[in-house]
């Protein structure tokens, strides 16, 4: 039997994992970094018990204006704990998609009154067809207050590029929906 | 004002991998900035919404390439330049993007059809690049493929919408259908970069996108009942650097700021 010797960092990695579950995305603020799947690693940086924290994070769209200050976030967090140094590098594969947000975050979004994304279909599985208007969706996506599927696209985009904009047609109510990606 | 308040444009390297990834960073900042003109301008809210968020994708998307070519132009011996150099501080000549990008919006048919012709057309470059021998590349484009099917979809929506509605909005739409479309071959031909590119791996020949690129159109002007423009003699040359009058109008625009105040941040 093998016998692997403890990793000394276990104990601040867990640390920083459970600091950075209570770091809000600026944009949708039900969700922390790490519902997200933003967070990829957290990596230490030498054998010293104080040696650098590499932070791993996967930017969510290219052109997202939140990346920065999510970036920064993440880092004064780690700081404001005592669990630094720490610094940030962004890795851009495997791209990050939808798919990464945790059953705790999709549940979350749900309350806030955002609908969940669908489960990404891979790629081009599913061939594109033009539509004049969205009227009736495909996806059937649930109404995150009364969950009718009887609902409908107001607009491809929303408040955010990650959202779109939906109207229930049983409560009535406008719901904003996050787009799988 | 002091010479050195005035900062010398710059050059970016002639390698031509380094010219391959700046005709697509080029594409995406050049539309990105022109889709940004929409802002406060789209027929309806949602449009407005729609238009701007294209355009970040596609500022992201040129950051991240423009990033990448100026690194590939430093290990072929050019000075590092970073996204902010290239973005601002070139010349007219040194911008590789498509002229179809650079034409003036126009009004909201000419916008959707060129944003789809450009969706497909960049969708169908990612897909590939995402097997590019340049890891980096191959990054970026595993993000930007989502982002550009998305792009598609919604460009060609409006497309079938308008091709499929009113008198007024089916003129329009062939309209622009018919005075864009002689600007795509420059899109789906190769000279010297391609070359190099599909050589060495870096990423395709853009003649190979020339099939899957017309079979996607023929299914979304079939769909929105438009017929496929004949095919013009007339070949835009804004990939090698040679580009339509409007090119020098919208980086007067784009670049004023950083010739005005040399480094400015906020």
């Amino acid at each position: 039997m093998n016998t692997v010797a403890p990793d000394p960092h276990a104990a601040r990695i867990a640390q920083v994992w459970a600091v950075l579950a209570d770091v809000l995305d600026p944009e949708v603020p039900a969700l922390s970094v790490c519902d997200l799947g933003i967070v990829r690693d957290v990596l230490p940086q030498g054998d010293a018990l104080d040696c650098a924290l590499e932070i791993v994070l996967t930017p969510t769209y290219s052109g997202c204006p939140a990346t920065e200050l999510i970036e920064r976030n993440v880092l004064e967090a780690i700081d404001a704990a005592g669990l630094g140094p720490a610094k940030a590098r962004l890795q851009r594969a495997p791209a990050w998609t939808t798919d990464w947000i945790s059953e705790d975050g999709r549940r979350k979004l749900r309350e806030y009154g955002i609908a969940p994304p669908c489960t990404l279909a891979a790629g081009d599985a599913v061939p594109m067809r033009f539509i004049s208007r969205r009227l009736a969706t495909q996806e059937a996506i649930a109404c995150p207050r009364c969950a009718s599927t009887h609902t409908t696209q107001l607009s491809a985009y929303g408040s955010t590029a990650c959202k779109s904009l939906y109207r229930c047609l049983a409560c009535q109510e406008p719901f904003e929906y996050f787009k799988p990606i | 004002m002091s010479p050195t308040l005035m900062p010398t444009s710059i050059q970016p390297s002639r390698d031509p991998a380094a010219q391959y990834v700046l005709r697509l960073a080029d594409t995406c900042l050049i539309l990105g900035q022109r889709l940004g003109e929409w802002c406060g301008h789209a027929p309806v809210l949602e449009e407005d919404i729609a238009l701007t968020n294209t355009a970040l994708d596609l500022i992201g998307q040129a950051r991240a390439l423009l990033t990448r070519a100026g690194e590939i132009g430093a290990q072929k011996g050019a000075p590092l330049l970073d996204e902010d150099q290239l973005a601002f501080l070139r010349e007219e000549r040194d911008y590789l993007n498509v002229t179809l990008v650079e034409l003036p919006r126009g009004d909201f048919a000419f916008t959707v059809v060129r944003n789809a012709m450009v969706a497909t057309f960049l969708k169908l470059v990612w897909q590939r690049l995402a097997e590019s021998s340049d890891a980096e590349l191959a990054a970026i484009a595993g993000k930007a493929v989502k982002e550009a099917r998305y792009h598609q979809q919604h460009a060609g929506d409006w497309v079938v919408r308008l091709g499929d509605g009113t008198a007024e909005s089916r003129q329009r739409v062939e309209a622009a259908l018919d005075s864009l479309w002689r600007y795509t071959p420059e899109l789906l031909e190769d000279d010297a970069v391609d070359e190099y590119a599909g050589a060495s791996g870096l990423g395709p020949r853009w003649s190979e996108l020339r099939a899957p690129w017309l079979a996607e159109m023929a299914v979304l002007l079939d769909e929105a009942g438009l017929a496929v423009p004949k095919d013009s003699a007339f070949r835009s040359t804004g990939k090698r650097g040679v580009h339509s009058e409007h090119m020098g109008h919208i980086l007067t625009e784009m670049q004023y700021l950083q010739r005005a105040y040399p480094g400015g941040t906020w």
